[in-house]
């Protein structure tokens, strides 16, 4: 074997280990977490998860409900998710279709810029000026409260959706725009006939991944839901997340307990929800790379 | 600069004098792509219920010309005209000229086919819809019609909605024909139709082009000259920017007046 053959094949396996070790550590983080919430299930099982009370550290009964945690969780996601696909989508329509070039290079980092703001910071701010103004504007004791909670999310989950949904609208063929001109058509007929409907698959998927984003947000949502674990289908009252239970409580927990086995079955759901949500958006930002 | 515009012209058809009502007339037509001249002063009268072939290397100017009729050059950045040219007498350049109107009477398709990723029918239905038409059982029948005048309705009556995407090169370059008449158009103006597609394919888009003509004034851009000997009744040959000459097809290629159209229809360059 000569020299030039070795180093071929020894240059081939590095890279394939670079490669193989973020597939090692997702593979070995789920072994984990499995390995640890796994005596859960003789006891106390997982039916006593589907209750309605949370209270790990009850010392009458303890209650291990993830209901209240998951509703939680799926109120602020999909309030968030609402809240930022109008501004999200037509922020994208603008800068992609109407937007001059000068407009759009001095709009679009700056969009993209709200994404590299620190979680904590962001924090910040909902706690200082956006819970006052949630607490005033319905009359609440308090301003932490899951729409609190939401908006905030909705703020970073407004440059994912617009960064990629603009990709996808710039990527609608000129063909298309031009047939529709020749037949007559004006600039917002054709916009929202023609170019947002072919660009739609890309707009779901950047909808989808903005939603991940929220789901597994912690550090927001801890500091401005206020984290009373209630399952109540509103949200003008304090929630708690998933995201906030685990990050709030694993600190303090007896390693091996039972409290410590659910935080961790906490963790599989959290994960098994991303998981899917991450892998329906790909999908679907497959077919439409391909069409 | 006083420009005036014929009423009727008269031009040669294979040897005798022909008196035709002029459809569209260009006069001291130049066009810029921002400092770069395209076009340089233009005098073309293209006659009406005719197929007028375009013709010229590349980038001679006569697929700028051909957008220049339905101002579809209107859409690029920085582009600019000077001159006029008119439709049935009507300054399309003129303050205050309704773009979409425009683009009604004067139907373009396109070199590359391009319909729209959507079913065949909404395709055909998307610019009367756009126009304001609603009524579906009209927008059926203006779907039927528009298929079958190119010659696409026997081979797709059954599956109106399928997704365009999934015909065949030639099929849809006739729905993009199609699409273009469902607007009721008066001009066609179409840019190398039949460059992307099979012999085959070629001879059915030929064929509709002289079914079509008795009905729409047609103007085609093509760099295949057999091709423009076979569809047109008059050609326009460019070069450089500049109209060259314009004559009856038949003694342009057979007895051209200019050493240059001799030149490039013989094939000594170009």
């Amino acid at each position: 074997m000569s020299f030039r053959h070795l180093q071929d094949r020894s240059v081939k396996y590095f890279l394939l280990a670079g490669a193989s070790v973020s597939i090692v550590v997702v593979v070995l983080i789920f072994a984990f977490l499995i390995r640890e919430a796994l005596p859960y299930m003789k006891s106390p099982g997982l039916g006593s998860f589907f209750s309605e009370r949370w209270a790990p550290t009850s010392p009458l009964k303890a209650g291990y409900g993830l209901l209240p945690l998951v509703a939680g969780s799926a109120m602020v996601t999909i309030l968030a998710t609402l809240i930022a696909i109008p501004f999200g989508v037509c922020g994208a329509v603008y800068i992609a279709e109407i937007a001059g070039k000068r407009e759009r290079e001095l709009l679009k980092p700056f969009i993209e810029m709200i994404a590299a703001i620190p979680s904590v910071v962001l924090g910040f701010f909902g706690l200082v000026v956006l819970a006052p103004i949630v607490k005033s504007a319905f009359g609440l004791p308090t301003g932490l409260t899951g729409l609190t909670g939401a908006v905030l999310l909705a703020f970073m989950a407004v440059p994912t959706i617009m960064s990629i949904s603009e990709d996808a609208i710039r990527n609608v063929p000129r063909s298309y725009l031009d047939a529709s001109l020749a037949l007559g058509a004006n600039r917002v007929q054709t916009i929202f006939k023609i170019v947002v409907p072919a660009a739609m698959s890309g707009i779901i998927a950047s909808i989808m991944l903005g939603m991940g984003r929220v789901v597994g947000e912690t550090m927001a949502v801890i500091m401005v839901t206020g984290n009373a674990a209630q399952f109540r289908f509103t949200p003008l009252v304090q929630i708690r997340t998933m995201t906030a239970t685990i990050a709030a409580e694993m600190g303090e927990v007896t390693n091996g307990s039972t409290h410590y086995q659910a935080l961790f079955w906490v963790g599989i759901v959290l994960l098994f929800v991303t998981f899917c949500i991450n892998l329906v958006a790909l999908r679907v930002l497959r077919t439409y790379r391909r069409a | 600069m006083v420009i005036t515009m014929p009423a009727a012209f008269t031009i040669e058809r294979h040897g005798d004098p022909v008196e035709f009502k002029p459809k569209v007339v260009a006069r001291h037509l130049s066009f810029y792509y921002g400092a770069v001249q395209a076009l340089f002063d233009i005098n073309l009268t293209i006659p009406e219920n005719q197929v007028t072939a375009l013709i010229g290397p590349s980038g001679c100017g006569k697929s700028t010309f051909l957008r220049t009729l339905n101002r579809m050059n209107d859409t690029i950045d920085g582009t600019r005209l000077e001159g006029k040219i008119t439709i049935d007498n009507q300054d399309i350049y003129k303050n205050g000229t309704d773009v979409v109107t425009l683009r009604k009477r004067v139907g373009m398709v396109f070199q590359k086919s391009n319909p729209f990723p959507k079913s065949i029918f909404e395709n055909i239905a998307y610019g009367p819809k756009i126009h304001g038409i609603r009524n579906k059982a009209v927008l059926e029948e203006l779907v039927e019609q528009s298929l079958k005048r190119a010659g696409l309705w026997e081979e797709v009556k059954d599956r109106l909605h399928l997704n365009a995407l999934d015909l065949s090169g030639g099929q849809q370059q006739r729905l993009c024909i199609a699409r273009a008449l469902a607007v009721d158009p008066e001009i066609l103006l179409m840019d190398e139709p039949a460059s992307a597609l099979d012999p085959r394919a070629t001879a059915r888009i030929e064929d509709l082009i002289s079914e079509l003509r008795s009905d729409y004034t047609i103007v085609i851009v093509t760099h295949n000259m057999q091709q423009a000997a076979r569809v047109s009744q008059y050609t326009a040959f460019f070069m450089e920017g500049r109209l060259v000459e314009f004559d009856d097809t038949e003694k342009l290629f057979t007895k051209p007046k200019e050493k240059q159209t001799e030149d490039y229809v013989t094939g000594r360059f170009g």
